[in-house]
């Protein structure tokens, strides 16, 4: 078993910075994610509110040099890999990854972040990238002068359909709710538009295909009554959710919505375990805000090992 | 343009090579958006950990995507990106839209073993 001062679970702005003040402090430092580095980052096509930089920046770009970063002061990475097993007490700590290796430590910082919420219904995984897409920047032009749905209320629905207009001959909103969460003035662009129309209310039951149309099967949840829709294409955008389901076996403290709750020092109710960035149970979730939980947590490991 | 560290595939004639003088070929044909940049990421980690696999991307803009567009396999993909799995000179796979690490992983257990 490997031996590391502290390991970082997640590759994110705050696992990066994080592991940029580790090594700078010459702990030996291993971060871990199982997938790439950068977190949501690396997918966000333009950052413009990160300090320092005149220009938006590419968010690939930014989450690059963070890992660069990160390596240029010796933190050590494993990419792309699955936590097979881990053990988190106040007293020992360890990860085995894909079966295979074991690394133990005893520090541990958590920075898995959160994804994009999937609807999870029938249909969903089967047509995704064949009618079902989560990406308006990356799939519109596909659905040029079509008809299609788009699942969600928030900011990042409203978002992306005022992309997705320039592109489709309709939107179809479905919604949960009776009014649109997202911010006024973005929502406002969108419900103004004439290629719009909102199903309030309702929630999707089921996607599936019908020759080339994807259809949608919606509840109603004031009467319960289901209708079937079909348009070209569906688009969701549900918000997002914690990466926390690789600590189920864990006795960390989460919130009934899967954020591990920390004190002011991110330390969580395991001594030597911290939490940082968008798994932390907070009320604002920010790059900028991420980054400085990762240091918060970073300097209260080098003040203790 | 593709801001990536794997190789590019750029013309027709790197494409017929490639896929020619080697028994296992992944490729991934996107753009720089953010359903295929975590792909591009996972190829690159992949292709220290499957030396025998040759990982490469493709501009989904450039003349040569067409070829990609129009295969069979790829009929009725609406997601970018497009990732495609040669076996000896035959494709074995095609999947759109982004796929996880796991994914990716699991695809090449499938049809490279």
């Amino acid at each position: 078993m490997q031996k590391y001062d502290v390991i970082i679970i997640g590759a994110g702005p705050a696992g990066l910075a994080a592991a940029i003040y580790t090594s700078r402090a010459v702990l030996s430092t291993l971060v871990i994610d199982e997938s790439s580095a950068g977190g949501q980052v690396k997918t966000t096509h333009q950052v413009a509110n990160y300090p320092g930089f005149l220009e938006p920046i590419a968010g690939h770009e930014l989450a690059g040099n963070m890992r660069k970063q990160a390596e240029k002061y010796g933190t050590k990475f494993k990419l792309a890999v699955d936590i097979t097993d881990l053990y988190l007490s106040d007293q020992e700590k360890w990860v085995e990854l894909d079966d295979e290796e074991k690394f133990t430590t005893e520090f541990v910082i958590i920075a898995t972040g959160s994804s994009p919420r999937l609807l999870n219904i029938p249909g969903e995984q089967d047509y995704k990238g064949s009618g079902v897409s989560y990406c308006a920047t990356c799939d519109a032009e596909f659905y040029k002068d079509k008809d299609i749905f788009v699942i969600g209320g928030g900011n990042s629905a409203m978002e992306e359909s005022v992309l997705l207009l320039q592109f489709v001959k309709s939107i179809t909103i479905v919604h949960q709710f009776d009014n649109l969460q997202a911010e006024k003035i973005t929502a406002d662009k969108v419900i103004t538009n004439p290629k719009v129309d909102i199903l309030w209310s309702h929630e999707p039951r089921a996607f599936y295909k019908k020759e080339n149309k994807m259809v949608v099967e919606a509840e109603n949840l004031k009467t319960n009554k289901r209708i079937r829709l079909e348009r070209d294409g569906i688009f969701i955008f549900v918000g997002l959710v914690p990466n926390s389901t690789f600590l189920k076996n864990v006795p960390i403290q989460l919130t009934e919505y899967g954020y591990i709750i920390t004190g002011p020092q991110m330390e969580t109710n395991l001594k030597g375990v911290y939490a940082v960035g968008d798994i932390r149970d907070k009320k604002h979730r920010q790059i900028t805000m991420a980054v400085g939980d990762g240091t918060v947590a970073a300097l209260e490991v080098i003040h203790k090992v | 343009m593709l801001q990536t560290n794997l190789e590019h595939i750029e013309n027709e004639e790197q494409l017929k090579k490639l896929i020619e003088n080697n028994k296992k070929v992944a490729f991934c044909c996107g753009r720089m958006g953010p359903m295929c940049i975590p792909v591009y990421d996972i190829f690159e980690i992949f292709q220290e950990k499957y030396p025998d696999i040759q990982f490469r991307d493709m501009d989904f803009d450039t003349p040569v995507a067409a070829i990609i567009k129009n295969l069979p396999e790829c009929r009725g993909f609406w997601g970018l990106p497009y990732t495609i799995y040669y076996r000896n000179g035959k494709v074995v796979k095609a999947t759109s839209s982004i796929q996880t690490a796991k994914e990716v992983k699991s695809v090449i257990d499938e049809v490279f073993a």
